[in-house]
């Protein structure tokens, strides 16, 4: 019976794959300035899965977007695999963007006129991958994740579910190791988004980095970590290292 | 939790003894409520007083049987039938600490709030790494299947709680920014939790 809680790395060695150092992020000026985020530090590893929580105004897609290098923080750096992106320049960014960070979004985002294994090859190719290398790799991921009966469909032959995994895919292909997800359960039914979640807990098992911005207590429970955002700031998150299911589910047994 | 109908529920697959009973009750729901062999026999006898179950003959080991009787499934159909009563819930320490904590003095209840989400949070996180390698043992086993039904219903609790919680949260913000916008608090609110939020501010 399942009375033994499985061990994961409670303390990830190594360096960190994604690194936000005291960042900020302000709009505005003056009396209209709006701090969306005051100092954030936080660092994510290889084999972590990171749940960001918090109200809606709190951060939590700000964070997400300028640590993707989707947005540029007013001060404070972002160190993605060793190399800070502030050096790196517009180009620079985006090579790093396309061969180091997968992005998941709520509306998965596929390219519709492209089918699954398309999509999923698409940032390899642009990577400078051989078409026919990258489709290889595309149909790889595709069977790795029990999906290559859909490698040939279209987007809208497909259901939310198998979108979402396949943007998934797609997030993870080649050697990318930071996987950022927004929302990525928003528009699925309850059993399809763990499935979605079930997925993207074996890929950070399996040696990526992820942080998923959620609202969803169930999904969040997924991660290693929930990390708690209020007003731009980190005000608490839950800590690694487990419990043991006895004192788990008898606390008066192992009294 | 009615140890006595999950008895007769396992009883009436065929007669059992104590000890099998209570390794039978753990094992479909994962020892989250642990039994202890005394509470198995007091039930037993109980159920045996009661006329729902009678003893039966002996197993080879010298064991004594119990087996079910027509009374008891009855009992046991009935059980099955009738929706758990809600309309006289448990007493909740949580529900009752919030209660206390609005407008106590000294206590910062968005504090209060946020211990407990991350406490609740940190549980559902080991209850879904639970289920988590549960779903990955396959074949699943009628035992597994039971077994993962009562976790999930843990996971769908905690996560009800933690709902909640940011639901209090929201609410007490709003309020304390209404209250604070408005210059005579206890004579403006009108809502009972209003005015008992509003009531350390006028003591000031």
């Amino acid at each position: 019976m399942s009375s033994h809680v499985p061990s994961r790395s409670a303390t990830p060695a190594g360096a960190p794959v994604l690194e936000l150092r005291a960042l900020t992020r302000t709009h505005g000026s003056g009396i209209a300035e709006v701090h969306a985020l005051r100092g954030i530090d936080l660092s994510v590893h290889a084999g972590e899965l990171v749940a960001v929580m918090g109200p809606s105004g709190s951060g939590k897609s700000t964070l997400l977007t300028i640590a993707g290098g989707l947005d540029t923080a007013t001060s404070g750096q972002v160190v993605i695999e060793g190399q800070d992106i502030a050096g790196l320049g517009r180009k620079g960014v985006a090579a790093l963007r396309r061969r180091s960070v997968g992005y998941v979004f709520q509306d998965y985002n596929l390219i519709p006129a492209l089918t699954a294994a398309e999509n999923i090859a698409l940032p390899r190719e642009l990577d400078g991958v051989s078409v026919r290398k990258a489709r290889k790799e595309a149909r790889a991921a595709l069977e790795e994740m029990k999906l290559l009966e859909i490698a040939d469909r279209f987007p809208d032959e497909m259901s939310g579910g198998q979108q979402q995994r396949v943007a998934i895919a797609r997030a993870l292909v080649g050697d990318r190791r930071l996987v950022l997800a927004d929302e990525p359960t928003g528009a699925l039914d309850s059993e399809t988004g763990e499935q979605v979640l079930a997925l993207l807990r074996s890929r950070c098992d399996r040696g990526a980095a992820g942080v998923m911005v959620t609202h969803e207590p169930r999904y969040a429970a997924w991660a290693d970590r929930v990390v708690f955002l209020r007003d731009g700031s980190v005000v608490d998150q839950t800590l690694t290292g487990h419990a043991d299911a006895e004192s788990l589910l008898a606390p008066e047994a192992a009294k | 939790m009615s140890i006595r109908h999950g008895l007769l529920a396992l009883l009436e697959r065929g007669p059992r003894y104590g000890s099998q009973l209570r390794t039978e009750f753990e094992s479909r729901t994962g020892s989250t409520w642990p039994l202890n062999v005394g509470q198995v026999y007091t039930t037993l006898s109980r159920l045996e007083r009661d006329g729902l179950v009678v003893q039966d003959d002996e197993d080879d080991q010298g064991h004594a049987l119990y087996a079910i009787t027509d009374d008891g499934r009855t009992e046991l159909r009935n059980w099955f039938e009738t929706p758990v009563d809600r309309s006289n819930p448990p007493r909740d320490e949580l529900a009752i600490k919030l209660a206390m904590a609005v407008g106590a003095p000294g206590v910062d209840i968005r504090a209060v709030i946020q211990s407990q989400r991350r406490h609740t949070l940190k549980a559902m996180q080991d209850y879904t790494r639970l289920k988590a390698q549960s779903l990955s043992d396959v074949p699943a086993n009628r035992g597994e299947v039971a077994w993962l039904l009562v976790l999930e219903q843990l996971i769908f609790q905690a996560e009800a709680e933690a709902r909640w919680l940011d639901h209090c949260e929201t609410r007490l913000v709003r309020l304390a920014e209404a209250a604070a916008t408005e210059p005579e608090p206890e004579v403006r609110t009108t809502g009972r939790v209003a005015s008992r939020i509003a009531r350390p501010r006028s003591r000031r």
